[in-house]
């Protein structure tokens, strides 16, 4: 059956007490593909990664991975995947190669095969130098490339990595995109939850966006982005008042409001055309718009599109800092303060 | 659905691999235990002060027929095996809270593998601060008589209590919602040996508390100790011992086992 999903779930439910995690997800992920479930804390990722590793039990719904069912059969699950968590499964009080070496004699291999695939892993992952150091020693990035070489160990068909890259510096988060990258290139399946739009778009094949255990969409990145607007017009305006004139005028059509900028966003598909006949639409005295500038379209303009609210709050274009400090539940009902 | 991929790795009979994970992960506890300089230090000290302090302090005050390091010996072992059987349970208490246990579960190594680890590793320190304790014993005037046989039948009952008490603590540390509650239980364990033939001759103490004292297994694993040891009879101590850490043992692991899958469902 190798054309059979590498990850599917029909109606997952889930409740912890009279919390409703998850109310009833489906998914679908192709072999061999880079798959994202992207949300805000909260939306009901990690339980959705914890149930479909074996590592927790739907209450309701049906879940195969790597053609296994995860409940009647967890045990052939378990030898076909991996999961890293947000926090490292890791020894501190142990050296990166004895963490490796303990994981690859637990994978079943022999102490010779375990030796040599620690030695391998530690290279591929440049941790060769801090082979012989206690994990205690390791930085952030260091400890999370150790934890994901711990996961290769056994060389699993499915890569579970939930939020594989929140809390790293910037230069880590690159390393973790190409391994990611590179994982992919190898032929693993990999799925991914993250909070990053952007993460999600470099990445991923194809997205399903979470909010409050719901499936609110799912597609391919660009197909997302082409559900709200293939690009945006953004319009700096000269004043408040030309600022409210003109918010209403545009109605339900705006999708980015920023008022303390002065900043409305509508929808384009970029052409010269289009632009110009929205600018004469929208100021034909050719006296309330000041400056204007066309984007491309974000995941974060469909995730506003569909529940009404941002995923994450970023500064720029570039992957923010401060994203990975802010809460995204925190900025919930805000609106973008994306120029 | 059929298994039509490969095999990747040979999938060994499951006794055979939870063996395997057994030792891996008693590899793994016995490597950090001795890299918890300050739990290995105090697990040597505190049992070499207690006997320094009752011989020395206490001994002077008690009449026990015999010189009191002689009856006192058996009683610190007890009490150093003890209180080194309970640390099993901070250990498996951070387990517990920390990630590691989730790498565990999801290589597949079962509960009882994890906790297995942890008992072998158990088992390693107590023979150090065991040893310890000999070694000081003898240089304040410990002398036993013991037969080889002697020597080995008071090992084993020794070993027995450890391993009984081990399970006993891991069972605790799955309770335990963190490693300070879990070493909480250190001390419950660590003043057993107290109510006992351990320091004082147990009809030295009121008469209510001799029903206890007399029959819980601390004492019966003090007197086989002490009789082995000074090659004195001893009647139905060792085997009332071996009893009474089998039945532990038994109820431990199983409890243990529930716990596990409790905990980590």
């Amino acid at each position: 059956m190798a054309d059979e999903p590498a990850v599917e779930a029909i109606g997952l439910e889930k409740s912890y007490g009279q919390v409703r995690v998850l109310a009833g997800i489906d998914l679908s992920v192709p072999r061999g593909s880079v798959f994202s479930l992207l949300g805000p804390n909260g939306a009901g990722k990690t339980t959705t990664v914890r149930i479909l590793s074996t590592l927790v039990r739907a209450d309701a719904g049906r879940v195969r991975v790597a053609g296994f069912d995860v409940v009647r059969d967890r045990r052939a699950v378990r030898r076909r995947i991996s999961l890293t968590g947000q926090y490292a499964a890791l020894d501190g009080e142990q050296t990166g190669e004895e963490n490796l070496r303990m994981t690859a004699r637990l994978s079943g291999l022999s102490r010779r095969e375990a030796r040599e695939r620690a030695a391998e892993l530690l290279e591929r992952f440049d941790l060769t130098g801090a082979a012989r150091r206690r994990v205690d020693t390791y930085s952030g990035g260091m400890r999370r490339r150790l934890d994901i070489a711990a996961s290769l160990v056994g060389r699993p068909e499915v890569v579970f990595l939930d939020e594989p890259t929140t809390g790293l510096d910037p230069r880590s988060r690159q390393a973790m995109w190409d391994l990611v990258a590179s994982l992919a290139g190898s032929g693993t399946t990999v799925f991914l939850t993250t909070q990053y739009l952007e993460e999600a778009d470099r990445l991923a094949d194809r997205v399903t966006l979470l909010d409050a255990g719901r499936v609110v969409a799912e597609g391919a990145p660009a197909d997302l982005k082409r559900r709200v607007a293939d690009r945006r017009l953004d319009l700096t305006l000269v004043d408040p008042a030309a600022y409210a004139r003109t918010a209403e005028r545009l109605g339900d059509t705006a999708v980015l409001r920023d008022p303390d900028r002065l900043l409305l966003g509508v929808p384009t598909d970029g052409s010269a055309a289009h632009v110009r006949a929205l600018l004469d639409g929208v100021d034909p005295d050719r006296d309330t718009v000041d400056r204007f500038a066309v984007y491309e379209a974000t995941l974060d303009d469909v995730f506003l599109a569909l529940t009404g609210r941002t995923a994450a709050r970023r500064t720029d274009g570039a992957p923010a800092e401060n994203a990975a400090t802010t809460a995204p539940a925190a900025t919930a009902r805000e609106e973008t303060t994306r120029v | 659905m059929s298994d039509t991929t490969a095999p990747r790795a040979a999938a060994p009979g499951a006794l055979t691999r939870g063996l395997a994970n057994a030792l891996t992960m008693a590899a793994r506890c016995t490597r950090l235990s001795a890299r918890n300089l300050d739990a290995l230090l105090t697990s040597l000290i505190l049992p070499v002060l207690l006997m320094l302090v009752f011989v020395y302090l206490f001994g002077g005050a008690i009449d026990t027929g015999t010189a009191y390091v002689t009856y006192v010996v058996p009683g610190v072992l007890v009490l150093c095996a003890g209180y080194g059987a309970a640390t099993t349970a901070v250990g498996v208490s951070g387990d517990m809270a920390e990630g590691v246990v989730d790498r565990f579960r999801s290589l597949d190594v079962g509960g009882t593998s994890v906790l297995a680890g942890h008992v072998v590793a158990s088992v390693a320190r107590n023979a150090v601060a065991t040893a310890a304790v000999f070694a000081v014993a003898f240089l304040i005037g410990f002398r036993p008589d013991a037969s080889p046989a002697g020597w080995a039948a008071a090992v084993g009952v020794l070993a027995a209590y450890v391993v009984a008490f081990s399970w006993l603590s891991a069972a605790i540390g799955l309770l335990a919602e963190s490693p300070e509650a879990a070493s909480g239980f250190t001390f419950f364990v660590l003043f057993l040996p107290y109510p006992s033939s351990a320091f004082v001759p147990v009809d030295t103490m009121p008469g209510w508390m001799h029903g206890f004292a007399e029959n819980q297994p601390v004492t019966h694993v003090i007197e086989a100790l002490r009789g082995l040891l000074l090659d004195e009879p001893v009647g139905s101590a060792p085997w009332l011992a071996l009893i009474w850490c089998g039945g532990l043992l038994v109820v431990s692991v199983a409890a243990s086992a529930v716990l596990f899958r409790r905990r980590t469902a």
